[in-house]
């Protein structure tokens, strides 16, 4: 008995340490050592808060790239669906609607966007990739045409607003920020829900082999739908987060976000062929990047170099997953 | 006669899994040798490993008394070795022509399509008398053209040895003697046929030779004279073929209450099959017959509600169940194992755990949750009831042996225990352990009063499991039932073949006259 035991502990403890979490949780720790010794900047407060800020809007958005990849697809569109949603809420609490019920409609246009591309996707049989791309390229169409390519400034309304304002630029207890408690409470609660549930289990089994999953009975397509709902309404939560994080609406909001979930999520360890990966393991991944940029930012690399430096980061990162798998079916087969 | 290739002790395995061992063979020139041997025999990899897109892993390849070494197709095509492969490998959206002389086309001598299609005019006219047009899409023409496409293909190629592998698996029995004729002409003018074969019809009457593969050793070879059926079928199957089935059903009670399924004029929409009606009854196993592509999956399917019926009923436990969801069907007791078990079957990358939980995750669901202790449990008690062999609950699926991945898929369908099970090609490649447990096993639920369909592309499994045949055309439908006595292989061939067909027409000129 007392064996079993031991032999039980030692093999949890293998089977940590093989996990991607695992081993992006060492990189970021020694990461986190190596720059608060080199860089006197990196351990101040602001620095810190800075971090933890900017992975709050991003992590909310990867949040649902990563659902939308656990079925095997992707989602290029949630940038720009989280500035439709801020330009809508915005819109509207600028004509005087409640703040609730702006807020609300913010969300309900992103996830009708997303039930859209999620109807496309699995009644026309259209890769995630073209939908999203037109998607990405119409939801950027509707801000501009809502606001005439202007910015909206919500300064007077946010100072009637105290909560929403808290919601993006206050601090718990003046240390922590607020947007990233948000983060973090979404964060940690779709990471239990992806693990335990029965829901999320036939997400994964969608993922991992789509004709299996229906020859089991699952409904691949509502699965597949409603992942794509999902993740939009992530993306008008975020939208929330940056409203009140910058006190209005940029028609520029989200450029690129897709692209950080994007290599986040693989950093992490999410597989583009959908069926495997955690939430945890894709927010670790972004976590990693967002280090990197701040180490950057804090050794002052130009910006020119930033961009090359990242993606290239990513692409190694694939690369070793990929070689990784092939080296685990080789040992399988 | 001339010896125009001999192999010597070719070895090769995948992994762990070693699939040749040491096998001998030789080809004479203008010879027809027929290669027989059950699926997973290694009868395509040896053919592979002879048209350079497999290398083995030790032994010698001699082509007309040389030691030569192949590397890549290319090699094996200079030496003037044709494969035709038992699946259809042609570029889709290309035309005829440019199929048949796709090697030429890529080596970058000149392109001249009209030129093209006049040769490949030539090479068709032989096979199939002008009706396919060399302009012609590839994708556009039927299988069994394709087919001959490929055959035209291979021979354009300066032929020494040509290797066919099951050629009139997908072809009609004029279409089939068509092939044949052209392959005596190709053995008249000296080229080595290698004709991997199931048909004992095409072995007895085109071969010169046969030689039987069994679990990657070349068992016997022998003169076609010489040969038998039995013998034949002994040495592919390594023992009395009888042996390997369990017991029929002692009784099946016919009445009307004793009926579970009863499916009436099922009518495929895309109109793969019409009309399909027949009756389960319980404790029986029901065994559908019919050629490869006869559409009998799709009516399963069409049960389960995995695929659009346009018509029909299908009446089980007193409602029709046609248009419900298959989640529903299945929870209901009405399950499907799928054919293609890496398809359609299994989450290859995923434990046998998350594997066996699949069908019925709703048992094992609490408040929204799942129970892992639960379904942990449930693994552990189907993986014993099927025997998986297996290091623990934790392994990827991918890496056991197909006769272990196909326990697990048994071990995921019913893992609650169903009313009526439809099996799809429970056994297809599947050692020959494994397949008599699953026999058994196959049994052993008719017992418990469970009923069972049964597919299966091995006519042989058909005959040995079922209590009664539905018999189904390459029409899609289904042209009579079979029961005792006449669960037998003339009898069946008959009927899911065109030979019925041809015995009436006869029989109504007769009348005529």
């Amino acid at each position: 008995m007392n064996k079993s035991n031991t032999n039980g502990a030692a093999r949890l403890l293998k089977k940590a340490l093989q996990l991607r979490e695992m081993s992006l949780i060492l990189i970021i720790a020694i990461m986190c050592v190596v720059l608060s010794f080199t860089n006197p900047f990196f351990a101040t407060t602001s620095n810190l808060q800075t971090v933890l800020g900017s992975v709050a809007v991003d992590g909310i958005l990867t949040i649902g790239m990563i659902l939308v990849m656990l079925t095997g697809g992707l989602d290029l569109s949630i940038g720009s669906v989280m500035c439709m949603g801020m330009a809508i809420a915005g819109k509207g609490i600028q004509m005087g609607l409640p703040v609730v019920v702006a807020l609300l409609l913010g969300i309900l246009a992103a996830a009708v966007s997303g039930l859209l591309v999620g109807l496309i996707v699995t009644r026309l049989h259209l890769s995630h990739f073209i939908v999203t791309l037109c998607f990405m390229g119409i939801a950027r169409g509707i801000v501009y045409a809502m606001t005439s390519g202007i910015a909206i400034s919500l300064i007077a309304q946010m100072k009637e607003n105290p909560v929403l304002s808290y919601l993006g630029s206050g601090y718990v207890g003046g240390l922590v920020p607020m947007c990233f408690v948000v983060f973090l409470i979404l964060a940690i609660a779709t990471d239990i829900y992806t693990r335990k549930s029965s829901v999320m289990r036939r997400v994964y089994y969608t993922g991992s082999n789509e004709m299996a999953a229906k020859h089991s009975g699952i409904k691949t397509d509502r699965i597949k739908v409603g992942v794509c709902v999902a993740c939009s309404v992530m993306a008008g939560i975020a939208s929330i987060i940056y409203m009140s994080k910058y006190n209005g609406v940029t028609v520029s909001a989200g450029e690129g976000a897709e692209m950080t979930a994007l290599s986040a999520a693989v950093i992490g360890g999410v597989s583009m062929n959908g069926g495997k990966g955690t939430i945890a393991g894709g927010l670790l991944g972004l976590l990693f990047i967002v280090l990197i940029q701040d180490a950057m930012n804090l050794f002052s690399v130009q910006a020119f170099w930033q961009d090359l430096i990242r993606y290239l980061i990513v692409l190694l990162a694939v690369i070793l997953d990929v070689l990784q798998d092939k080296a685990r079916k080789k040992k399988n087969s | 006669m001339e010896e125009v290739m001999r192999l010597k002790k070719i070895s090769k395995s995948f992994g762990r899994n070693q699939v040749l061992f040491g096998v001998d063979f030789n080809l004479r020139a203008g010879e027809i040798h027929g290669i027989m041997g059950e699926n997973g025999a290694g009868k395509s990899t040896l053919m592979n490993i002879v048209y350079g897109n497999l290398r083995p892993d030790s032994g010698e390849i001699w082509i007309d008394g040389q030691k030569v070494t192949i590397h890549e197709v290319r090699d094996a095509q200079k030496l003037g070795i044709c494969f035709v492969q038992q699946e259809i490998a042609l570029c889709q959206d290309a035309m005829v022509a440019e199929n048949i002389f796709m090697s030429r086309i890529s080596q970058g001598k000149g392109f001249n399509l009209k030129k093209m299609a006049e040769e490949a005019r030539q090479l068709l006219e032989p096979l199939c008398h002008g009706a396919i047009d060399p302009y012609e899409i590839v994708e556009r023409l039927p299988i069994s053209c394709q087919q001959l496409v490929e055959i035209a293909k291979a021979i354009s190629n300066n032929c020494k040895i040509l290797i066919l592998d099951e050629p009139t698996s997908s072809l009609s029995g004029s279409e089939a003697d068509a092939l044949h004729k052209v392959v005596q002409g190709l053995k008249e003018k000296g080229i080595g046929v290698i004709y991997i074969t199931h048909r004992m019809s095409d072995v007895f009457e085109q071969c010169d030779r046969v030689s039987v593969l069994r679990d990657g050793n070349m068992v016997s070879t022998m003169d076609i004279k010489d040969a038998s059926v039995q013998g034949l079928v002994n040495d592919m199957a390594g023992r009395e073929v009888d042996i390997l089935y369990p017991d029929k059903a002692e009784h099946i009670s016919k009445n009307d209450e004793d009926v579970v399924l009863e499916v009436t004029n099922l009518t495929d929409a895309a109109g793969r099959f019409k009309d399909v009606s027949f009756r389960l009854y319980k404790g029986e196993i029901l065994g559908f017959a019919g050629l490869l592509g006869a559409g009998r999956s799709e009516v399963m399917m069409g049960i389960t509600g995995l695929r659009k019926m346009s018509g029909g009923s299908v009446i089980y436990k007193g409602q029709n169940i046609l248009g419900k969801a298959t989640s529903d069907i299945f929870e209901d007791g009405l399950v499907l194992l799928p054919e293609d078990r890496k398809v359609q079957g299994l989450f290859l990358d995923m434990d046998i755990e998350y594997n066996t939980s699949a069908v019925y995750l709703r048992q094992i669901t609490k408040r929204g949750a799942i129970d892992r202790a639960a379904e942990r449990e449930q693994a552990e008690r189907m993986c014993n009831a099927m025997n998986v062999k297996c290091t623990g609950l934790g392994q990827i699926v991918r890496s056991l042996s197909g006769g272990n991945q196909q326990k697990v898929l048994l071990a995921k369908v019913l893992a609650k225990k169903p009313k009526v099970v439809i099996m799809d090609e429970p056994t297809r490649g599947v050692d020959v352990g494994a397949k008599a447990e699953i026999h058994r096993l196959l049994r052993q639920l008719t017992q418990e009063g469970v009923s069972v369909i049964l597919i299966s592309s091995e006519l042989n499994e058909v005959i040995g499991m079922s209590d009664r045949v539905m018999m189904m055309d390459s029409t899609g439908c289904l042209v009579g039932q079979a029961e005792g006595e006449d669960i037998n292989s003339d009898h069946i061939m008959y009927y899911i073949s065109d030979a019925y067909k041809y015995a009436e027409v006869n029989q109504e000129v007769k009348e005529h006259e």
